[in-house]
């Protein structure tokens, strides 16, 4: 009990409805500069030697973000005044600020003026409420400058006129960010700082850009307040915009009040919106449905430059196209789409860009500001405008550029430079930018992670041998079968012919979670991370090598811990009973799926480890086919594999990854393992389990499916996922690759699987359609997922080995997990595509190739081929 | 939302443990034979106890021990929104009947037989923790009536946000939606008299919370006791002891 009786107590009106609250000030919050003599220093942030101490108001924080962030900038306040203003108007930039506070690298420290009881400041009579903050702001200054009495300068930053002017008067050093900046005599993070965008007046040194082209491009977006009552009377429709990947002058916004999705073409009709912003839509007259499109190309002839467009097999292409319509012969569709334009922009997606500057001459005379424009590596993104000194550094480099602002005089957005991450088409620049692109963590593990491993060289100890709940398996003919190479083994097997004629078939999975503690910095990086990225040429992991490729990794004539699911089997592959353990393995082989393939073949081979890889073989085989029998879909995906070179790292030969029947039998016991494991934790923990589905495509996605099958005469038949599993099968035409590319369209068509908390919805709904199985869930690859190592807590807390940890109680929490992990996922996956597309590109530099191609897909400025022996 | 800063403040500026500021008055009702006020924070609440006097319906008399009677109300300014709160409604009746049970459980009532004590408890106004400063109230008030009780029953809610266990949740972090748990505690002989709680924890954090929402009472009952012993020294002021 700590409450003290200094405390001020004062309430606070406000609203129509007048709501009153407390607010206690208090006296034991402190300056967090450790050569104060007065304060308990002991959770002080800044530096002992700071000369300047920096205070910035709203403004420079929201606008400065990406200054801030770079570790020449130090020594901060940041008053409790300013964040709270900064997280009403822009969550993003709190959440970097937050970051930036708790870094323990940086020197932010968290004022909280609200309750101190000398920077209190009550609001005056008629004084607003951005005053009435500018004020505390400055008597928040004025506190630290009397507080470390000279000790150090307090230094207010604001770009606003007026503040400034105050502050100066009451005697208080205050500068703009750009004037501080200079002062700093770093010229490169001059171009970091956000210029005032050319609207804003109240900003100081607007340059007049280019007086002649100064005449109104785009029209105004109307007030929030029209949007708001336009949505209400049906005649605005809100949607998120998503710009198509193929042409970037046309977009769609799905909107739900029409049940449609609208199109807009062109720039002028999308106003200023990028993909991914929520935005309110205008239906345009429907005479003018069909026209426009015509029309829009003409006009923006001039913007659009030739574009050497890599046809990318990872594209997740719009839903609909009107093109492949087009192709199969119905022009009417074309004009019943609805399309329409912008009106106003609800929320916007801004964020930073990887890229290149446009290429242009160098102005006479370096040193001085230029203006460059930035192309995006996402097409999707316009081009950007941005300001900098550095002009002839950045012209062949890949840079970040974030967005500032877009005014209706400019046929840009206007932005500013964010950092150089290497040159253009070096290989370790353009695999950074696929992992700056897809948001991948790949910096080294911090020391507080590595300090949660357990100390090397670690084994088997005598309590984990003696724990009662861990079984002895090691004299279980254990082995595991991998990709050649692999070094992250997570998954072994076993299979015990029985005096019964029966099986007992184990899987066991590195047992993760006796390392990974609930909560641990370990666990929160993980889980942060959320899974393992493969790229070409290098694996970005999700936990510390030590543990993936040691301790955790089952490898052979080694003692592991493991999770293990043992089954008891009829010969015809019926599970007669399940039971779960926790147990220590020794694995007497690691083969790779070539070698497992090889003795399987090899007739001559009646070793003990043969027969039991024949008999998996057998069951998993029946397995297999009853799973398709039920309805499950075997779809293509384009796999390739690269051979690269030790040296250079570049790749040497691609060609397709060969699936062979000992790949199949691993993953039919995987599944099996999941489906098991997914029964059981979803029996105990009904509402916070973390299960895996896979939504039915609706009809509507299978759509392009359906146009291009019918374009070549063929019918599908997709009203189940048996009935299409089946239609595939027979679709085979004349061309050997013809049903590989049925099913890779297929494959594009389907929604992906997504994570989620069983409490979240009803039981029909955790249906998996591409297993075809009613539950499914992720539990046999803890060391490079993080849903496994859920799944791994779940399962034992459902034996009564450990309890539950708390984020279990709290199912938004689990939600909010479940949503990470599958944005994660898809980001992995992205970011494992474009890394082949690009070592397919280096591939081809060199090697200008004459191959045999099928043409996927006209469109109107190109068209994509799949080549059979490249495998996209 | 975030309830309690990096920091470690929460959203009125207090720190986890700590209670909102009490206050208390005794003596606010003349006609009562004991009366009190008690505040926690921006919630504030009357008490009046009359009796023990007559059982006024004869076929609830009980023979070997008093009846104890409790009627909880809500002022209609109390909370701001100009609603209309009937009397009688089912939070109404269930407050009264915690508020009743904990009291007979520290009142003697066996040193008072076939007599009936009432105790009336309004919100005057409400900002979290109502059912705790009732119950504060009330034990006041009945301390100020002179009814032997076994000790003084004092009242703390907590609650658990953000991963926080907090003292004496207002009304903004009770809206939330999270764990709230209500204790009634006896300090002298160590035991709680009340326990409840909305939603769910896990056993080992419940305690922790619980264990708070203890030492909340206590606390109480050391503030409490201040309050009395200087009520008793006005009184002997006033008859020139
Ligand atoms: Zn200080």
């Amino acid at each position: 009990m700590l409450h003290s009786k200094t405390f001020v107590k004062k309430t606070r009106g406000g609203k129509v409805n007048k709501q009153v609250r407390e607010h206690y000030l208090r006296d034991d919050i402190y300056c967090g500069a450790p050569i104060c003599k007065l304060c308990d220093s002991s959770a002080a942030r800044l530096s002992p030697s700071a000369s300047t101490i920096l205070l910035l108001d709203t403004n420079v924080v929201l606008n400065q973000i990406d200054l801030l962030e770079n570790p020449a900038i130090d020594d901060v306040v940041m008053l409790s005044v300013v964040l709270d203003e900064v997280k009403n108007k822009n969550m993003g930039v709190y959440n970097r600020v937050r970051a930036l506070c708790s870094n323990s690298l940086r020197r932010f420290f968290v004022f909280a003026n609200e309750h101190h009881k000398d920077t209190f400041v009550k609001e005056m009579a008629k004084e607003s409420k951005n005053d009435r903050n500018d004020r505390a702001i400055r008597v928040a200054a004025q506190w630290y400058q009397s507080h470390l009495g000279g000790a150090a300068r307090i230094l207010l930053i604001t770009n606003d006129k007026e503040n400034k002017r105050k502050a100066i008067a009451e005697g208080i050093s205050a500068e703009t960010i750009e004037s501080y900046v200079k002062s700093l005599d770093r010229p490169d993070l001059l171009d970091l700082v956000v210029q005032p965008s050319s609207e804003d007046v109240e900003m100081e040194e607007v340059e007049d850009l280019r007086p002649s082209k100064r005449k109104v491009i785009y029209t105004e977006h109307k007030p929030m307040s029209e949007i708001t009552s336009g949505l209400h009377r049906g005649i605005y429709h809100q949607g998120k915009l998503r710009v198509n990947r193929y042409n970037p002058f046309e977009a769609y916004v799905g909107s739900e009040s029409i049940g449609d999705e609208i199109i807009i073409y062109g720039r002028t009709n999308m106003n200023r919106a990028f993909d991914g912003d929520i935005v309110a839509v205008e239906l345009l007259p429907q005479d003018q449905w069909h026209e426009e499109k015509s029309l829009s190309i003409a006009d923006e002839e001039d913007e659009e430059e030739d574009v050497h467009l890599v046809p990318s097999s990872a594209d997740d292409a719009p839903r609909t196209t009107n093109l492949v319509q087009g192709c199969s012969g119905d022009t009417n569709a074309v004009s019943s789409r609805p399309s329409g334009c912008v009106v106003g922009i609800i929320k916007r997606n801004w964020h930073s860009y990887c890229g290149s500057l446009e290429p242009m001459p160098l102005p006479a005379g370096s040193g001085g500001t230029a203006h460059a424009l930035f192309v995006s590596k996402d097409r999707r993104i316009p081009k950007i405008r941005i300001h900098t000194r550095q002009l002839e550094n950045l012209l062949d480099k890949r840079i970040i550029v974030a967005v500032d602002s877009w005014d209706r005089l400019s046929r840009y957005p206007s932005g500013h430079y964010v950092r150089t991450i290497g040159e253009i088409g070096d290989r370790d620049t353009e695999s950074e930018v696929v992992l700056i692109e897809n948001d991948i963590n790949s910096r080294p593990f911090s020391s507080q992670v590595l300090a949660c491993l357990p100390p090397l060289p670690w084994s088997v100890s005598s309590e984990d041998l003696a724990n009662p709940v861990r079984q002895d398996l090691r004299d279980l003919r254990v082995f595991s079968v991998d990709p050649p190479g692999c070094k992250d083994i997570d998954d072994a097997l076993h299979c015990t012919a029985l005096p019964s004629g029966n099986f007992e078939v184990g899987v066991h999975i590195a047992d993760v979670t006796n390392f990974v503690h609930p909560g641990s910095p370990l666990d929160d990086e993980a889980s942060q991370r959320g899974t393992s990225v493969y790229l070409v040429e290098r694996r970005i992991d999700m936990l510390p090598k030590p543990l993936t490729e040691d301790i955790c990794s089952l490898r052979s004539d080694v003692e592991r811990l493991a999770f293990s699911v043992i089954w008891e089997m009829t010969p015809e592959a019926d599970i007669i009973s399940t039971r779960y353990t926790k147990s220590v393995i020794k694995s007497c082989a690691a083969l790779s799926y070539i070698e497992a393939q090889a003795r399987m073949d090899d007739s001559r081979l009646m070793d003990p480890l043969t027969t039991d890889l024949r008999n998996m073989n057998v069951l998993a085989k029946k397995m297999r086919s009853r799973r398709i029998e039920r309805g499950a879909l075997t779809l293509a995906s384009a796999e390739v594999k690269f051979q690269i070179d030790t040296e250079t790292h570049d790749p040497l030969d691609i060609g397709m990854y060969q699936i062979r029947e000992a790949n199949q039998m691993v993953e039919e016991f995987m599944l099996a393992a999941n489906v098991s494991v997914a029964d059981k934790i979803l029996k105990h923990f009904s509402l916070c389990s973390l299960l895996r589905r896979h939504p039915s495509p609706t009809r509507e996605m299978l759509e392009p499916l359906l146009r291009t099958a019918a374009a070549v005469g063929l019918n599908l038949d997709v009203s189940s996922s048996k009935a299409l599993a089946e239609s595939l099968d027979r679709a085979v035409g004349d061309d050997p690759y013809f049903n590989k590319l049925i099913r890779i369209l297929a494959t594009r068509c389907m929604t992906q699987a997504v994570y989620f908390c069983s409490g979240d919805l009803s039981p029909p709904e955790y249906h998996h359609y591409g297993l075809a199985a009613p539950l499914y869930t992720h539990f046999t690859s803890p060391i490079r997922r993080y849903a496994d190592v859920i799944v791994h807590r779940l399962l034992s807390a459902s034996l009564g080995i450990y309890k539950l940890p708390s984020i279990f109680q709290d199912r938004s929490q689990l939600t909010s997990i479940a949503d990470n992990l599958n944005y994660r996922h898809r980001n992995a996956q992205m970011a494992s595509r474009a890394s082949v597309e690009l070592h397919t590109l280096i591939y081809f530099r060199k090697r200008p190739t004459d191959t045999e191609a099928r043409v996927v897909k006209i469109r109107s400025n190109g068209f994509i081929v799949f080549v059979p022996k490249y495998v996209f | 939302m975030e309830f309690v800063s990096p920091e470690g403040l929460r959203l009125d500026g207090r720190r986890p443990m700590e209670m909102r500021q009490i206050r208390a008055e005794i003596g606010a009702v003349a006609k009562a034979d004991g009366s009190a006020v008690f505040e926690m924070g921006n919630t504030k609440v009357i008490a009046a106890v009359y009796g023990p006097r007559e059982v006024q319906n004869r076929t609830q008399q009980i023979n070997d021990q008093a009846l104890v009677r409790c009627e909880y109300s809500m002022a209609n300014f109390s909370t701001g929104d100009r609603m209309r709160k009937p009397k009688g409604d089912r939070r109404s009746t269930e407050i009264s009947l915690v508020i009743r049970q904990t009291m007979e459980a520290c009142i003697l009532t066996h040193l008072m037989p076939r007599s009936q004590i009432d105790i009336f408890v309004q919100v005057l106004q409400a900002d979290g923790g109502t059912r705790s400063a009732c119950i504060n109230a009330a034990t006041l008030a009945l301390a100020d009536a002179g009814i032997p009780m076994r000790d003084l029953v004092t009242s703390c809610s907590s609650g658990y946000l953000n991963s926080t266990p907090l003292l004496d949740l207002n009304y903004v972090e009770d809206s939330a939606g999270g764990p709230d748990v209500t204790v009634g505690f006896l300090p002298k002989v160590d035991k709680v008299t009340l326990l409840q709680m909305d939603s769910k924890l896990p056993i080992d954090i419940f305690e922790n919370v619980m264990q708070l929402a203890i030492e909340g009472c206590k606390a109480i009952a050391n503030y409490i006791r201040e309050i009395m012993l200087e009520n008793t020294k006005q009184l002997e002021y006033r008859r020139g002891i």
